[in-house]
């Protein structure tokens, strides 16, 4: 239901009075914007010597190399073995051996269910902490493993979401059940879940900031010691938020182009508890 | 896994801090979402454009990055949660308790407006037109119609959208709330020799937990569907 059908086309009155709304709450939001202008100004976080960081080369080459780079190489690294991973998983938990499916299923069930900074933390340790490397790594396992469960959902679902006769005719070619999946079912597969795994990469890019958590480079980390040295906590916040938000927005984007150049009009692959495209989307 | 079962009302009081997060900035969650969806489907342009920037804005921000400001820049603009301080048995509540809960409830109302949102296109046509046509205003369409309608449709993916933020709230562990990961992670530090144990004895309690939300979700579901 679109939302021009919750009230009817305005009359003269109405909208007469829808205008009053616009003037009033065009206030109100230029008066919120203005308030926190204003508060930033107030506590002089506007000066230019708290803005002098990110107009100078050396830092905002460290913000963007050591920073947004390393950031998306770990978000990239995570994804390509999350991919790995759920495609292991969502194929063994469609195999017709309960040994296989079993496991499978509660590997997904518990990875999915445990919180992906518990699980950053405990293979930090389990790397072992003193190793220089092992905060990078403790990221990129616990993203993987977190998110590789989720897209076994994913793989799993677009599996299922094939016509029937595609398979059934691969067996009636006399295919076997490798053949079947890897030659019929999951090319076919692939596009339609594209959109949902692209979107799961803007997850993926968000939970890499939890690896401030455990000392890991990244943009948190840069912006951890521009505020250090310069005491300039709410312009680097905002600077780095700003960064996270435009790279997500690009994703989504892609995301949004790849659902309409390559499923179309069908409906969005829809599993629980992962990336809808504008559902309940990347929690 | 001793580790664990010595420290039993350490662990236990960590949990509660989990679980008070969870309950708080739930219910907070909830309302503020409800708020920002009205505005999102009224009919007043200006709103509509404000609520989806916030949308957009905060979703794409990481929590962690919302923590980190309410933490460490939020009181340089003169805002802190000082004015909180209960304390109840182990459980204490200070300004970093309240710094999370907010910071939580701002995220998690995002994805709460978005579930709303697909459940509000998921009542049929019909529902608002009927109710025009017995002279309904907007706001009597969507109280008494529409929403309760979309909150039924949209129990599953607003339940997903909790179980994530139960899940986020470890977050606030890493800005001074002694919660769940907090313990886990100060355990692990003092028993190095048992971090696998500790590890599954805390996992087990989240899935534990994820799983009675889910459980209770699709009771929720079934006894609220619409016939």
């Amino acid at each position: 239901m679109s939302a021009g059908v919750l009230f009817d086309a305005p009359g003269p009155a109405t909208a007469a009075r829808h205008r009053i709304y616009t003037i009033v709450s065009l206030i109100a939001v230029a008066g919120m914007v203005g308030y926190v202008i204003w508060r930033l100004y107030d506590t002089e976080q506007l000066t230019y010597e708290k803005w002098e960081p990110f107009l100078t080369p050396k830092y905002v080459r460290a913000l963007l190399v050591e920073g947004l780079l390393k950031t998306l190489q770990m978000a990239a690294t995570a994804v390509v073995l999350a991919v790995a991973v759920g495609g292991l998983l969502g194929v063994g938990k469609l195999s017709d051996h309960g040994w296989v499916r079993w496991p499978c299923w509660a590997f997904v069930e518990f990875f999915r269910a445990v919180p992906v900074l518990l699980l950053m933390i405990f293979s930090w340790f389990l790397i072992g902490i003193e190793w220089s490397g092992a905060s990078y790594w403790g990221v990129v396992t616990a993203l993987a493993l977190y998110n590789g469960a989720v897209l076994a959902e994913v793989f799993r679902a677009g599996v299922l979401a094939v016509p029937k006769g595609q398979s059934e005719a691969a067996y009636a070619v006399g295919m076997r059940k490798s053949q079947v999946m890897n030659i019929v079912l999951l090319p076919q597969a692939v596009k339609i879940m594209l959109p949902a795994i692209l979107s799961q990469c803007v997850v993926v890019l968000k939970d890499t900031a939890l690896g401030y958590a455990i000392l890991a480079p990244g943009l948190t980390e840069v912006g951890k010691r521009i505020f250090r040295e310069f005491g300039n906590h709410v312009p680097t916040m905002i600077v780095i938020a700003f960064l996270y938000i435009i790279v997500n927005l690009i994703l989504t984007w892609i995301a949004t182009w790849v659902q309409k150049k390559f499923v179309g009009e069908k409906k969005v692959l829809e599993v629980s508890m992962t990336a809808g495209l504008d559902t309940g989307r990347a929690v | 896994m001793e580790a664990v079962l010595d420290n039993i009302g350490l662990v236990g009081w960590a949990f509660a801090h989990t679980v008070l997060l969870f309950l708080f900035s739930g219910v907070l969650s909830l309302l503020l979402g409800t708020f920002l969806v009205a505005l999102r489907v009224g009919p007043v342009v200006v709103l509509q454009r404000a609520a989806a920037t916030y949308v957009t804005v905060v979703r794409n921000t990481p929590l962690l990055i919302i923590l980190m400001f309410f933490q460490f820049a939020a009181p340089k603009l003169g805002v802190t949660f000082n004015f909180i301080d209960v304390q109840w048995g182990e459980v204490s509540m200070t300004s970093f308790f309240g710094a999370a809960v907010v910071s939580l409830s701002l995220y998690t109302s995002t994805f709460v407006c978005e579930a709303l949102r697909s459940g509000v296109n998921s009542v049929p046509l019909g529902q608002a037109e009927a109710a025009r046509a017995i002279g309904l205003s907007f706001g009597g369409v969507m109280s008494q119609v529409v929403l309760p309608q979309a909150y039924r449709a949209s129990v599953p993916p607003l339940a997903s959208v909790q179980i994530a933020l139960l899940k986020n709230t470890t977050v606030a562990g890493v800005f001074g709330v002694m919660e769940a990961l907090a313990r886990m992670r100060i355990l692990t530090n003092n028993f190095t020799g048992q971090k696998i144990g500790i590890f599954l004895a805390f996992a087990i309690v989240f899935v534990v937990l994820v799983e009675v939300l889910s459980f209770l979700a699709s009771r929720l579901e079934r006894r609220w569907r619409i016939a």
